[in-house]
């Protein structure tokens, strides 16, 4: 591309930045600040569906934060679960705040579009440690579960601990609510302190610690994903260690619980036409994501299942009734 | 030596046309972003984030852009502070304590400059800092655990009773009140909703930047209609030109502000407001006969040394692990990876023309925020000779547009209207409002950090005191409060200064 035609890009979209977007019909809801996951979700996905003409127009995103997407939920329910030109940005987080009755109702409340892609979760102990192996670490957690202090970037009972504890479960260790769970702002800071000796264990999504993978300052005891991941073919999942656990933190859609079956269909086929594209599969692996697909009606009853799922441990580990 | 070749290399990537005219508009960019209230560095950097994808930078020169926009943010918070009374972002609380002071003698011109000087010897040596010990000192930061966070904040808050000129139990207890009130929201390390009254709006807590302006700029709209325009005094704008012995007398303060502030800025998460608060409590213990609250230069000069030298090193641990030293740099993190590079141990590596070219930048971002705020210092007085029927609303205007420009909720504009009326109150009744942020801002962290130790230990309270580090701290702690009790058996107790109204 030329330097003026560049130039004219950058000035146009400049102005499209300064001004607002331009009126369109679709509208994403990033229930978080901009800069997060779930903004990068409504924006990336936003902008390549507009590039591909899959909506007429752009996608507006709209910020809104608060209570981990629990305001946006509140909004979507009263003011618009019939708006069929809305989709809402949420993750294996969002779910797992429904589940621990964090939001205004239960996930029967929305519609479930799609996920078009997901970050793998990872279990890391520092590489000087003297457990090798997945083995090694669920065999000393099953002799004393307060041997080894695990931590994360979720509080007690968010999806980094309660993917470790499923692994747990699968072991056969009984009394998980015994083991001890950090919290740190970030799988990074997670990791650097691992690294200087305060924590043994780290479980976070590989996306947020891939600089450490990288440098083999940390030695990856399992990735809990079916296959192994494309950029990491080395490292080991779960399941080919005999604990049948994975450990998504998918990204994906709702719509409002009263969107007609026609605009849920319309959306569905959207987002499933998107994640076929070359452009979505790059752009996912250049963020660290696994392109992974589950929509319509499948995807609903997967998220419903993750619910049931993530409430029975939650209740296990005492953080909810 | 291989330091200085990747420095010279890194000059090269630096002084590339296109990315000196974005050092040059950052810089600019950032000391007006710093100046507003409200817009501070944190969300400076995030609003630029689009505009670097747009004009399709390269990772380097968004980098460069970003960086300088930070440096120029730490320069700009001092303005208001000084002029108005009103910090433009949180690591500038402190120079609110004499700068406000000495802008009400007619020193306005002669705190800016002392605090332009100090900001760029914070700068400098922090950039000198990490030039020379970024991956040496990355790996000393690992070893500093919960426990040890903990008794740096126990540190923190213990020294803040003397912070300001009023009663020192009315100190103590405007930081309980900002500690109380950083306990509302969802408690981070078990996800259960605190003091939220079914609201999910009070799920996220309550934002400093939110409390900052609301208590700050809101409570002076509120003094100004109750105190009615013809009656208030106008501030006498002074000298337009600084004086360079007033100058001087900032420069030892500096030096020692600089290295507090760095060592605050490399621990992951600690911060520049960290940075500031030593700093500046730190001078005034080792320094004080009375004058600290009244306008004194060192009173200005170290917790904007402080400040700027914590930038600096917050820059560390985010170049050489890939973690973030403060909210800014986890903003710059963020959009690394969207450029496609892994930050982690293996970007120096990676990387060598981003990171040295960005070293590189940072100096020249130094001596282009320090031209460009000295001879600016006339034009900025000017703003006390503004009418205050003029001023003031527009100082609301600028709350409100800030406000509404970080959090995107209109609950925020209330709970800062709220916080304009708690800072009315509290004013009232003599109390300094520095400790009030300085508890909402610090507490959050200081609690975290206890019961991430605690929950490593399984409620073990041993645990704090098991660490070298921490038991060092503590010490220090110790000796500084003793030293205190000294002074004051022996006579030597400032007299109570003016409030910081």
């Amino acid at each position: 591309m030329s330097w003026k035609l560049k130039g004219l890009r950058a000035a146009s979209v400049a102005v499209a930045v300064l001004i607002a977007a331009p009126v369109s019909a679709a509208e994403c809801i990033a229930p978080a600040d901009p800069g997060g996951g779930w903004d990068f979700t409504c924006r990336e996905v936003g902008r390549l569906l507009a590039e591909q003409g899959l909506v007429d127009g752009n996608v507006q995103v709209t910020n809104m934060p608060g209570g981990v997407g629990a305001v946006a939920y509140a909004n979507v329910a009263g003011k618009r679960a019939d708006d069929g030109d809305l989709i809402v940005a949420t993750s294996t987080v969002g779910v797992t705040q429904i589940a621990q009755g964090k939001y205004p109702g239960g996930t029967d409340q929305m519609r479930w579009l799609g996920m078009l892609g997901a970050d793998v979760g990872v279990i890391a102990m520092a590489k000087n440690s003297d457990i090798q192996t997945l083995d090694d670490l669920m065999a000393k957690l099953k002799e004393d579960p307060t041997s080894v202090v695990t931590s994360g970037s979720s509080g007690a009972g968010g999806w980094d601990h309660i993917r470790l504890l499923l692994l747990a479960q699968a072991a056969g260790i009984d009394d998980i609510d015994q083991i001890r769970w950090v919290q740190f702002d970030g799988g990074g800071p997670a990791v650097t302190q691992m690294m200087g000796g305060q924590v043994g264990v780290v479980s976070t999504d590989l996306g947020e610690i891939r600089g450490f993978v990288e440098s083999g300052d940390i030695r990856v005891l399992a990735v809990l994903a079916d296959e192994p991941v494309s950029a990491f073919p080395d490292l080991p999942t779960a399941k080919s260690q005999g604990y049948d656990v994975t450990g998504y933190n998918w990204r994906g859609f709702y719509t409002g619980g009263e969107v007609s079956d026609e605009d849920y269909a319309e959306w569905v086929d959207r987002l499933k036409t998107l994640y076929e594209s070359e452009a979505w599969q790059e752009t996912a692996k250049a963020s660290g994501l696994e392109p992974v697909w589950r929509g319509g009606d499948e995807f609903a009853s997967y998220v419903t299942e993750q619910e049931q799922q993530m409430a029975e441990i939650s209740r296990q580990i005492g953080v909810i009734q | 030596m291989d330091i200085l070749s990747s420095l010279w290399a890194g000059f090269a990537v630096a002084a590339l046309p296109i990315n000196l005219a974005l050092i040059l508009a950052g810089c600019f960019a950032g000391t007006l972003i710093g100046a507003l209230p409200g817009l501070g560095p944190v969300n400076g950097v995030a609003i630029l984030i689009p505009l670097t994808f747009a004009f399709g930078l390269n990772a380097t020169s968004s980098m460069i852009l970003l960086s300088a926009v930070y440096y120029g943010c730490m320069y700009g918070g001092r303005i208001s502070s000084i002029l108005l009374n009103i910090p433009g972002d949180e690591p500038a609380i402190m120079t609110t304590l004499d700068g406000y002071p000495m802008a009400r003698k007619g020193q306005a011109a002669d705190a800016l400059a002392i605090s332009g000087v100090a900001s760029f010897i914070g700068a400098t040596l922090a950039t000198l800092g990490l030039t020379l010990f970024a991956p040496l000192l990355a790996k000393a930061a690992i070893y500093f655990g919960p426990a040890d966070y903990f008794a740096l904040y126990v540190m923190a808050f213990a020294t803040i009773g003397g912070i300001s000129g009023t009663d020192p139990r009315k100190t103590l207890l405007a930081a309980l009140l900002g500690l109380m009130l950083g306990t509302v929201g969802l408690d981070p390390s078990t996800g259960v909703a605190r003091y939220t009254f079914g609201s999910f709006n009070l799920y996220d807590g309550f934002d400093p930047i939110v409390a900052l302006v609301g208590l700050f700029a809101i409570s002076e709209i509120l003094f100004f209609l109750e105190q009615k325009a013809q009656d208030r005094k106008l501030i006498p704008k002074g000298r337009v030109f600084p004086r360079l012995s007033r100058v001087k007398e900032g420069l030892g303060a500096s030096l020692r502000g600089s290295v507090i502030g760095f060592i605050a800025g490399i621990l992951p998460g600690a911060g520049a407001s960290l940075g500031a608060v030593m700093a500046y409590s730190f001078e005034k213990r080792l320094k004080d006969k009375g004058s600290f609250g009244t306008g004194d230069p060192r009173g200005v000069a170290a917790p904007e040394a402080g400040n700027n030298a914590a930038s600096g090193g917050a820059l560390i641990p985010m170049l050489t692990l890939g973690v973030p030293g403060s909210g800014t740099t986890a903003v710059m993190l963020a959009m690394l990876i969207s450029l496609n590079i892994q930050p982690g141990p293996l970007l120096f590596e990676r990387s060598p023309d981003l990171v040295w070219g960005l070293v590189a930048a940072l100096y020249l971002a130094n001596f282009v925020l320090l031209i460009l705020n000295l001879p600016l210092i006339g034009i900025f007085t000017r703003v006390l000779g503004l009418p205050a029927w003029g001023l003031m609303p527009l100082v609301v205007a600028i709350s409100y547009l800030g406000v509404y420009a970080i959090t995107h909720a209109a609950f925020d504009l209330m709970v800062m209207v709220g916080f304009g009326v708690l800072g009315f109150v509290l004013r009232k009744l003599d109390f300094s409002l520095v400790p009030v942020v300085l508890g909402l801002l610090l507490g959050m962290d200081m609690e975290n950090n206890l019961r991430r130790a605690l929950s490593i230990s399984g409620g073990d309270f041993t645990i704090l005191l098991q660490s070298t580090i921490a038991l060092l701290l503590y010490g220090i702690t110790a000796a500084f409060l003793a030293l205190t009790l000294w002074l004051s058996r022996r006579g030597n107790r400032a007299p109570v200064a003016e409030d910081a109204r």
